[in-house]
């Protein structure tokens, strides 16, 4: 069980510094072991559960102008805008180095459930490659992606579905 | 109908069974709450021999209304018989009671504490029988054997497979859209016997269950992370999938059971991996640039539909199961998503993006498009096991997320029974 927590931190560790980039899996990972509780009541084994660090988070929407950049529908290029506020938060981040960021793609409901999963990982992707060609460190940066399962806006109307297509830059310890 | 009483019952449902089963047009048609057909009238008597025959008789007559192709009689408003009628009923009377078929049948309470359901079948028109066949569990689970001897009557009137003895697992939703609960349920195809199978920490979607029902595949968004789960549905056991924290996500399983067919997105880019259903490396299958996910296997094993946009937009491919040969099926008005291929292997049903989301089947080799549903957004289709019924997920704009069961050659689709918001069904192989 120790070996796994450790191989298990270590495919993490590797997953967050980008290394594995468009190649198989790496081949060391090791076999699954029956772990959680019923209903996934505790994290799999080797995670590290991420704290958010809410005044942290107030601070660095406070000088970088916002902690979410938005997309156009089923896109997930990064506008002028949405550069500018990474930009912003790239200098937050690189001047507070004590914190990591999970880099949170969502979609708007308007899509099927595993699309949308794929898309929210490409909008998150997007912005840690802006942020890391600001100069952040690589291994400071999680990707993830809720898909259509958090939106921000409850309505079914385009206003909503505009505020929902984003990437969100979570701090966590 | 003047033709079936002459002819009898059971020829008169042939003949309409082998017109349904023609060709499907070549052209895209919409045959949404088209091609209603007559319903049976058959009697559901309670059952003589146990108190519980009467509950019997309802779930029986409840199953067959589910189907479309029968307008039960009783077990209210008609009387019972003497056991010993069951195989021998006195035919006129029933078409006095205007029925064109009879279940009839007891229940016999064992010395062991089990129950037998023996069960019937009449063609009352025809005034012969059609079949029958005992079922024996245990007295708490006498819904089974009420489903089974649902499933008898279904299949030898429709000439279809049975598929009423099924469940349905599905994901619970309570709360508000910010911030859902989900929990995977499960429950019997009818909703009876519904409980929970996950407390809610972790934000669940797509359960869908092993070849042999005891397992579920599902993804589940825990510690930030999108990452594909195996359920054990007795014990409740779970382990993850593939370790670590890569973002996996709509899992299937092969047919056999052995192997589980998943995403994997990294770096902005979604290919499809094979995994030993126990675990191991994962083999990578599709390497395009773009979205590839929803696979789905042909019931042989040996070719898998999934959904990529490696082309612009979503659209269906088809490929070995080893990876090769990938070639687009859809074509065609829309994006095409989660495609599940058919228990029969003749069909695929999909979701189509078109303006609304609605519910389609085509061919296994593409083309014969019918969309089934006109939902706002209806979308994650699940087969019933005779290949008949695809139940999907309906979400009615700015409302609630519900579970339908829509039949594939017309027909309107029904509402299935949840306690609360549904929403990613999976039916269940038929139990042994």
């Amino acid at each position: 069980m120790r070996k796994s927590l450790i191989l298990g931190a270590a495919v993490i560790a590797l997953a967050a510094s980008g290394c594995a980039r468009r190649t198989p899996p790496p081949a060391d990972i090791p076999p699954p072991i029956d772990q959680v509780g019923p209903g996934g009541e505790t994290v799999a084994p080797g995670d590290v559960e991420l704290t958010e660090l809410p005044a942290q988070q107030a601070d660095m929407i406070a000088r970088a102008g916002s902690d979410t950049v938005y997309f156009g529908t089923d896109e997930y290029q990064l506008d002028q805008s949405a550069r500018a506020t990474l930009a912003a938060q790239a200098q937050w981040l690189l001047a507070n180095p004590n914190v990591r960021a999970s880099i949170e793609g969502h979609a708007d409901e308007r899509g099927t459930r595993e699309y949308n999963l794929a898309l929210g990982e490409r909008r998150a992707n997007a912005a840690r490659d802006f942020l890391a060609s600001q100069g952040v460190p690589a291994h400071r940066l999680l990707v993830t992606s809720w898909g259509k399962e958090r939106p921000v806006a409850p309505g079914s109307n385009e206003e909503a579905w505009a505020q929902n297509r984003r990437s969100v830059t979570v701090l966590v310890r | 109908m003047r033709t079936m009483l002459k002819t009898g019952l059971l020829t008169a449902l042939f003949l309409a069974t082998a017109a349904a089963a023609q060709e499907p047009p070549p052209v895209e048609v919409d045959i949404v709450g088209g091609g209603v057909k007559s319903a049976i009238t058959i009697a559901v008597p309670a059952m003589p021999g146990s108190a519980m025959g009467r509950d019997i008789a309802q779930v029986i007559a409840s199953d067959l209304r589910s189907t479309g192709l029968f307008t039960p009689i009783g077990p209210g408003g008609i009387g019972t018989y003497p056991q010993e009628q069951a195989a021998a009923p006195v035919f006129g009377e029933w078409r006095s009671a205007g029925a064109s078929a009879l279940v009839s049948g007891y229940v016999d309470q064992r010395a062991d504490g089990r129950v037998t359901l023996a069960c019937y079948l009449h063609d009352v028109t025809a005034g012969r029988a059609l079949g029958n066949q005992g079922f024996t569990v245990a007295a708490s689970d006498w819904r089974r054997a009420a489903h089974k001897c649902a499933d008898l009557v279904y299949s030898r009137l429709s000439g279809q497979g049975a598929f009423l003895d099924t469940r349905v697992v599905y994901v619970a939703e309570s709360g508000p859209k910010t911030n859902r609960l989900k929990r995977i349920a499960i429950m019997d195809s009818d909703g009876s016997n519904h409980r929970y199978l996950t407390a809610g920490k972790a934000v669940v979607t797509m359960p869908r269950f092993s070849p042999r029902g005891d397992r579920l595949v599902y993804t589940g968004i825990l510690a930030r992370k999108p990452r594909v789960f195996v359920l054990d549905i007795a014990t409740g056991q779970e382990r993850l999938l593939v370790p670590g924290g890569a973002i996996t996500f709509a899992p299937r399983f092969s047919p056999d059971g052995r192997r589980i067919v998943f995403s994997w997105a990294n770096n902005g880019n979604t290919d499809i991996y094979v995994v030993d259903a126990n675990g191991g490396i994962p083999q990578r299958l599709t390497t395009a640039p773009g979205a590839d996910t929803s696979p789905s296997y042909s019931p042989d094993g040996r070719n898998i539909v999934f959904e990529s946009d490696r082309s612009g937009a979503q659209q269906l491919y088809v490929m070995g199961a080893d990876g090769s040969g990938q070639r687009r099926i859809s074509f065609g008005g829309g994006r095409y998503a989660s495609p599940v291929w058919s228990p029969r292997g003749d069909l695929i049903a999909f979701t189509r993006i078109a303006g609304s989301f609605n519910i389609g089947v085509m061919n296994a080799s593409g083309g014969g498009v019918r969309i089934l549903t006109n939902g706002w957004q209806d979308e994650g289709p699940s087969w019933a096991p005779n290949g008949q019924f695809v139940m999907f997920n309906r979400i009615a704009r700015g409302g609630g997320s519900s579970l339908y069961a829509v039949p594939i050659d017309g027909g309107a689709a029904r509402r299935m029974p949840t306690p609360q918001d549904g929403s990613d069904p999976s039916w269940s192989p038929l139990q042994s």
